[in-house]
């Protein structure tokens, strides 16, 4: 006869409410209230459980969060890889499977448990429903917050807002707590603010390293209590308590009173006040005496006590219930600069008064345990039969070889056998360890303690912390007023930042390829269309925003004509190029700058930045309009044709509207800012238009374009169209280690205009260099082969010894259509010295040769452009 | 994480703001008159001292202000927060 439920008793169990679940395919019958630990305990079962390394047999070791043996899968209701069999709370129907210390993710998609977030502010938030944590809430003035994390807290004083099975998971700066709470089959994360936070985590049982120590069978003195005064559940009938201090002898006493045979075996010479008191009931101590084996088939059948006088004697039992001291739970607060002392006489460490003002740790936490005799490591038997941590199968010979090994700290000896990586964090194992240490080493008791302890405190599902933030709403999806459009006509998309791009529009049976060079080569024969929307804009205005401007760009914005738009590159402080974009003047103090799709923020940024640390004088304000204004950029030869037809009260007349210049009026009937500048080398008209314009007008520009087979393009066709031209995208032709004289802009740099960011690195030893690497285009000597992007380049046919010196590397790579042959960009040192000759390509240990030359391929003399 | 004081907004959550490093190191009025050397302590050289100094936040994800704060990198604990028209105050 083993474990078995008790008439009456069991303060968690509502015994008017049973319920059926499932454990590795048996029924087990229990009552609401029960964990599986209990009602599988309750049912007569020691095993059922194995070791995750050495497969050993294993049963319910402890009745709470630091249980190393017993894990459950649970499958239905809901799906969870992994959680101590004793913190389930049952529920009818639910089906549990074993699990050896690991959980298993199925193949199938499962659904997360649904989850959320709160934030709570409180006075005082106390942690842990015990004794003293209870006095602690109810003597808080203010909001209180009381929580714990098993399943019941019992009298909860009144006023105090209590939670159950929700435990702190961290302690962070300025009283910020992470609390995790399962509420049956959904998780909610508590974010609590608390001017002051109350630890009383309690302490928890230690157990004692002797050979067969892991048997089913062998438990905690205070888990077989737990077991007997929240479930009613008898853990066994012939009860062996090795015990080392009060609160062990008195656990024995109790099971010995609901109806077990009980033998306390105490290792110290004489015993204290509990062995008087047991003895007087009748209660079988043997002081000055140890258990030193353990038999069964596998679970406990017998445990052989060794006594004073070195003689063993074997005595039936089938639970061995454990209690080596107590460790006050300070894990916690460890992290936020809590300290521990060892404390000789309750052979444990401490809170040694250290750490936060508004911290206070109280009751076991604080140290209030029982006075214990120091017993770590039983020295008879193999050691290799001690566990010390069951979790990863871990003996006293394990810690001895990694002391023998040279390893001194308990925080080395942690990452030589994986002791306290565990889920239970090392509850049960980590000051057992450190004492080992210690011994193994000559060195007194406490000479070092357990290895710290970080956050979460217990394993918190990543559905937990991920909140409702899944899915769309952990990484939003931006989309431009003509995505509708996009849609419908099949785009393939690119993802730049958070913007979704139509990359191609492919026609029947077409591939990117195909794609790309029907929309290239449309628009350098006649006309297409982009929707370039996701440009990052930012109007930027005041009376100094020209002087302001003139010191974020390299060239000169000031002098900039109301009406007239110039390219300018952000250098950083060091001079390398940081993003690109155009300034248009809209108005004497008003300018709006463009900045690449990926680089808005960044640039809105550093623009304030600048403004509200450094030049607070200046009167300047910059407003993000990126989603305000819908770009639609129509560009090839046949490009003013097309906007003409479309209907626009725009002078398109080259002379009356130059490059460069931007003009108001009307497109399609509705107000439109139309801007001549040009990202492919012809003739281009960028029509901003309000967003709840844009699809009118996109479709008036594809109608008065279907004569002249206008073709929508996307990024893709956009990144050939300006590679034949030469013209880089700062992110992809630079790395933020090129200066604009790396990419042959240095037109660019407006010297003679004062001082601008990153001017005075321009002269920095560093960057004037001569054997920079620099932009240059490339052309592989088989004009059928697109060399890989991020191509590393030689000089030399034959593959150098290691260390190779490398040229520099391909950025960008294409077919052209246009060309009817491949194209490259590359940065290569000494770059522009390099024109016309041969160098060479890397690719799996083969080299090919390829052709140096200037980056502009298409149009060098820029004749394209006017159309 | 850290409660800081925005000068504008009071006491927010940590996750609200962003960093920027270093306080107190102006823009040199003229930086063609530096030397090489006198450039690169500008743009390098940072302190780091165990102790109080002055850093300089953004409430990012609030009202977009930047401010400077005096914390101490060993306790982690903000001493005080200012406006950048303000003087250091300790």
């Amino acid at each position: 006869m083993t474990g078995a439920r008790l008439e009456s008793g069991g303060a968690w169990l509502d015994r008017s409410r049973p319920v059926r679940f499932s454990f590795d395919g048996r029924s087990v019958k229990g009552f609401a209230g029960d964990t599986v630990a209990s009602a599988l305990l309750a049912a007569g079962a020691r095993g059922g459980f194995v070791s995750p390394i050495l497969g050993r047999p294993r049963g319910i070791a402890t009745a709470g969060v630091e249980e190393p043996n017993a894990f459950v899968e649970i499958a239905e209701p809901w799906f969870e890889p992994i959680r101590p069999a004793t913190m389930v709370p049952v529920v009818d129907g639910m089906v549990v499977r074993s699990r050896a210390g690991v959980g298993v993710l199925p193949d199938d998609d499962i659904a997360p448990r649904p989850s959320q977030h709160t934030y709570r502010h409180v006075e005082t938030l106390v942690i842990g429903a015990g004794d003293a944590g209870r006095a602690a809430a109810a003597a808080a003035a203010g909001r209180t917050l009381l929580i714990d994390e098993q399943p019941v807290v019992l009298d909860p004083p009144p006023g105090v807002d209590a939670l159950a099975e929700t435990t702190a998971s961290g302690i962070y700066d300025d009283g910020y707590v992470v609390c995790y709470q399962r509420i049956g089959d959904a998780d909610v994360i508590h974010h609590v603010r608390a001017s002051r936070v109350v630890l009383a985590a309690g302490a928890h049982e230690r157990p004692i390293a002797f050979a067969g120590n892991d048997r089913p069978g062998v438990m905690l003195a205070s888990a077989a209590l737990a077991y007997l005064e929240r479930f009613g559940v008898l853990a066994g009938q012939r009860v062996v308590a090795f015990s080392t201090n009060h609160a062990g002898h008195d656990a024995a006493h109790a099971l010995a009173r609901a109806g077990a045979q009980v033998i306390v075996v105490d290792p110290s010479p004489t015993g204290g006040d509990a062995t008087a008191r047991l003895r007087a009931a009748g209660v079988d101590v043997r002081s000055n005496a140890r258990v030193v084996a353990t038999a069964g088939d596998p679970a406990l059948r017998a445990v052989t006590i060794e006594g004073p006088d070195g003689g063993h004697e074997t005595v039936d039992a089938d639970v061995l219930a454990v209690s080596g001291g107590w460790n006050p739970v300070v894990q916690l607060a460890r992290g936020i600069g809590v300290g521990l002392t060892y404390d000789e006489d309750k052979a444990c460490f401490v809170h040694d008064g250290t750490g936060p003002a508004w911290l206070e740790v109280v009751g076991g936490a604080a140290g209030d345990v029982p006075a214990s005799f120091p017993l770590w490591v039983v020295d008879a038997g193999d050691d290799a039969e001690k566990f010390v941590e069951p979790l990863r199968d871990q003996t006293v010979a394990d810690v001895a070889r990694a002391v023998d090994a040279g390893l001194t700290s308990s925080e080395h000896v942690k990452r030589a056998t994986y002791i306290g990586t565990t889920i239970d964090q090392g509850r049960t194992s980590g000051v057992l360890t450190a004492e080992i240490v210690n011994q193994l080493l000559r060195w007194a008791p406490g000479a070092q303690g357990p290895s710290n302890a970080r956050p979460p405190d217990t394993p918190i599902p990543f559905s937990a912390l991920a909140g409702v933030d899944i899915g769309l709403l952990a990484d939003p999806i931006r989309v431009t007023a003509l995505h509708p459009w996009h849609e419908a006509h099949r785009a393939v998309y690119e993802n730049v930042g958070q913007w979704k791009r139509p990359r191609y529009f492919p026609q029947g049976d077409e591939d990117m390829h195909a794609a790309v060079a029907r929309e290239t080569r449309t628009l350098r024969t006649s006309v297409g269309v982009l929707d370039a929307s996701t440009l990052g804009k930012i109007e930027v205005t005041g009376p100094d925003a020209g002087m302001f401007l003139d010191r974020m760009y390299t060239n000169r914005m000031s002098n900039l004509a109301v009406g007239a738009i110039r390219y300018g590159f952000m250098l950083g402080l060091d001079g390398m190029v940081f993003d690109d974009g155009v300034a248009m003047r809209l108005a004497e103090d008003r300018y709006l700058v463009s900045t690449t799709t990926g680089g808005a923020a960044a640039v809105l940024d550093r623009f304030e930045e600048w403004l509200q640390c450094e030049w607070i004088d200046l009167r300047v304000y910059c407003t993000s309009v990126t989603e305000q204004w819908s770009v639609i950029a129509v560009g090839g030869p046949n490009a003013r044709k097309v906007l003409t037809a479309a209907g626009t009260t725009v002078d398109l007349d080259n002379e009356a509207f130059p490059f460069m210049t931007f003009r108001d009026g009307a497109v399609a009937g509705v107000p439109a800012r139309v801007c001549r500048v040009s990202f492919t080398g012809d003739l281009s008209y960028e029509v901003h238009v309000s967003p709840w314009h844009a699809l009118h007008v996109w479709d008036a520009v594809m109608t008065a374009g279907a004569p002249f087979g206008i073709t929508p393009y996307g990024t893709e066709a956009m990144h050939v169209l300006r590679a034949e031209k030469g013209f880089v995208i700062v992110g992809q032709d630079t790395d933020g280690t090129q200066t604009p004289d790396d990419l042959g802009m240095s037109w660019i740099v407006h010297t003679g205009k004062g001082d601008f960011i990153g001017k005075r690195s321009l002269v920095r030893p560093d960057t004037i260099r001569m054997d920079r690497k620099q932009l240059v285009g490339l052309l592989a000597e088989d004009p059928a082969f697109v060399l890989p992007e991020g191509t590393q380049l030689l000089a030399e046919a034959e593959i150098p010894a290691p260390p190779a010196h490398m040229l520099g590397w391909v950025t960008s790579s294409y077919w052209s259509e246009v060309f009817g042959r491949s194209i490259a960009l590359a940065l290569v040192e000494r770059g522009r010295e390099r024109r016309g000759a041969t160098i060479h390509a890397e690719l799996d240990g083969e080299t090919r040769a390829v052709t140096v030359t200037d980056p502009v391929f298409f149009d060098p003399e820029g004749a394209r452009r006017d159309g | 994480m850290l409660l800081i004081r925005c000068p504008w907004c009071g006491l927010r959550d940590e996750t609200e703001f962003r960093y920027g490093g270093e306080a107190h190191i102006p823009y040199p009025a003229d930086p063609e008159s530096l030397t090489d050397e006198q450039w690169a302590d500008f743009l390098f050289m940072r302190d780091n001292p165990k102790g109080t100094w002055a850093e300089r936040w953004v409430h990012a994800a609030g009202c977009r202000r930047w401010f400077n704060a005096i914390r101490d990198t060993a306790t982690h604990r903000m001493v005080a927060t200012y406006r950048m028209d303000q003087e250091r105050p300790v």
